[in-house]
């Protein structure tokens, strides 16, 4: 446990000494939302209908773009290695490092969400479902795209790899997350979608880091 | 007959004559079944009387959708094989596999797709069902693209087969998704239940067409993993002795 709150601390630590890389998935966030009202079109009633969709595709495209860094750097300089060799079991590391992720990337997506959420003129209702879909819907993001970054570690043209491996995957979020929004806006009740959601979570929970230490001794062999 | 020896068919050395010895009987079996297959199909079976003859594509598309998840679990199955016992065969079969399971769930969505227009009016539908088969498709290229990406061909095997369980997994998470996200789009597609009410030579070309496909499918695998084989043993004595 220890070791779990070392690592964690140090991920998040390193990242605040490089604020810049964090604040580069939130602007294209909000980058990305900025464009759809203007290629489509100011009209409320078809960026309403389309907000829940493209908040989450800008969501989900956000998180994709800090994966590729999640275990590079640390792969380069060795202290992955030392990370498999630990007494500490591998998941348990690499659960700390994907928990740092998604504090780092969905988190403070998640917290963005509402101002954006004005921009498509979603109501407080919807805007609040928008922010608990993506509460439960960014960790699982983090816990499927690290799977996928562990895959592509060193890999020739990981990053491109990466998206194209993981974004297949990402497609049950997306629609569960997207769809409790909607069933917001329509007046059906939402509950459904976020207890798959949460599901969906607790089951990538439990095997993700495990799957990512497979992932990660190939790429260490 | 007791105990055969599975392992010993799991060196590459010993499966490269195997695999050359069955692959041509496959492969003509593939096209003999094929060509009574279409004959059944195009010649002997009954005008629909809804569909008309546009419906003839289901003998080529139903098979080709079958085919195609078959091929994935098949790909998972020897994934799954080679993470077990650790036995080098394996990943190449299931590489060997991925060009013929993508190249059918192609057909699928293209004989769909000239289906579908003339059928529902439209190339492409939100379906529950097209839409996960074409999720399938980019399963099968992210998997060879990764497979191709990785130079060392162990790691390669290890991280697809990797990829290939986490897909098959995911298969059905992703089928339900897409059945629940689009519930209103449920077009006509062809069910089990259904095809139990066509016309018993309809049945029979579509089963025929589907062991033409199979044997087609196990012809491709073995040819191409003899490639396979070569290539990666390139530096032991039998392959030098056998390219002498």
């Amino acid at each position: 446990m220890n070791a779990f709150v070392a690592v964690l601390q140090r991920d998040v630590r390193l990242a605040m000494r490089r604020k810049s890389e964090v604040l580069t998935a939130l602007f294209f966030f909000v980058v990305v939302g900025t464009l759809f009202p203007l290629g489509i079109g100011p009209e409320l009633v078809v960026l309403r209908k389309i907000a829940p969709g493209v908040l989450w595709i800008g969501a989900l495209l956000a998180s994709l773009l800090s994966l590729g860094r999640l275990f590079s750097a640390d792969f380069q300089d060795g202290t992955l290695e030392q990370m498999a060799l630990s007494s500490t079991p591998l998941p348990v590391l690499v659960g700390a490092k994907i928990l740092a992720h998604w504090l780092l990337s969905g988190l403070p997506l998640a917290v963005l969400a509402p101002v954006l959420a004005l921009q498509f003129d979603l109501d407080a209702g919807a805007t609040q479902v928008l922010v608990l879909s993506l509460l439960l819907g960014t960790p699982l993001l983090s816990l499927i795209g690290a799977a996928g970054a562990a895959l592509t570690l060193g890999v020739r043209g990981g990053e491109v790899l990466l998206s194209l491996l993981v974004l297949p995957l990402y497609i049950p979020t997306l629609v569960f997350g997207a769809g409790a929004v909607e069933a917001q806006i329509s007046g059906i009740s939402y509950a459904a979608h976020l207890s798959v959601l949460l599901a969906m979570l607790l089951l990538a929970a439990f095997f993700s880091p495990w799957l990512c230490s497979a992932g990660l001794r190939i790429a260490l062999e | 007959m007791k105990n055969i020896q599975w392992f010993h068919w799991a060196a590459p050395q010993t499966f490269y004559p195997l695999a050359g010895k069955l692959w041509g009987p496959f492969a003509v079996a593939a096209a003999l079944l094929a060509l009574a297959a279409l004959w059944l199909g195009f010649f002997v079976a009954p005008t629909d009387f809804q569909q008309g003859e546009g419906y003839r594509i289901i003998f080529v598309h139903v098979p080709a959708s079958w085919m195609s998840m078959v091929i994935y679990l098949a790909m998972a199955f020897w994934a799954f094989l080679g993470f077990s016992f650790n036995t080098r065969l394996s990943g190449m079969m299931a590489q060997a596999l991925a060009p013929t399971g993508a190249l059918f769930t192609f057909l699928s969505l293209w004989t769909g797709a000239l289906w579908g227009k003339p059928m529902w009016g439209a190339w492409w539908v939100w379906d529950a069902r097209l839409t996960s088969e074409l999720i399938l498709f980019f399963l099968y290229m992210g998997y060879i693209a990764l497979t191709s990406a990785i130079d060392d061909p162990r790691r390669a095997d290890k991280a697809g087969g990797l990829l290939a369980l986490v897909g098959a997994v995911n298969v059905p998470i992703i089928y339900f998704s897409v059945k629940w996200w689009n519930t209103l789009h449920q077009g006509a597609s062809v069910s089990i239940t259904k095809g139990s009410s066509m016309a018993q030579t309809m049945l029979w070309a579509m089963l025929l067409m589907a062991l033409a496909f199979w044997a087609y499918a196990i012809a491709m695998a073995f040819y191409r993993v003899r490639s396979i084989i070569l290539e990666r043993e390139r530096h032991t004595r039998w392959a030098q002795e056998l390219a002498a």
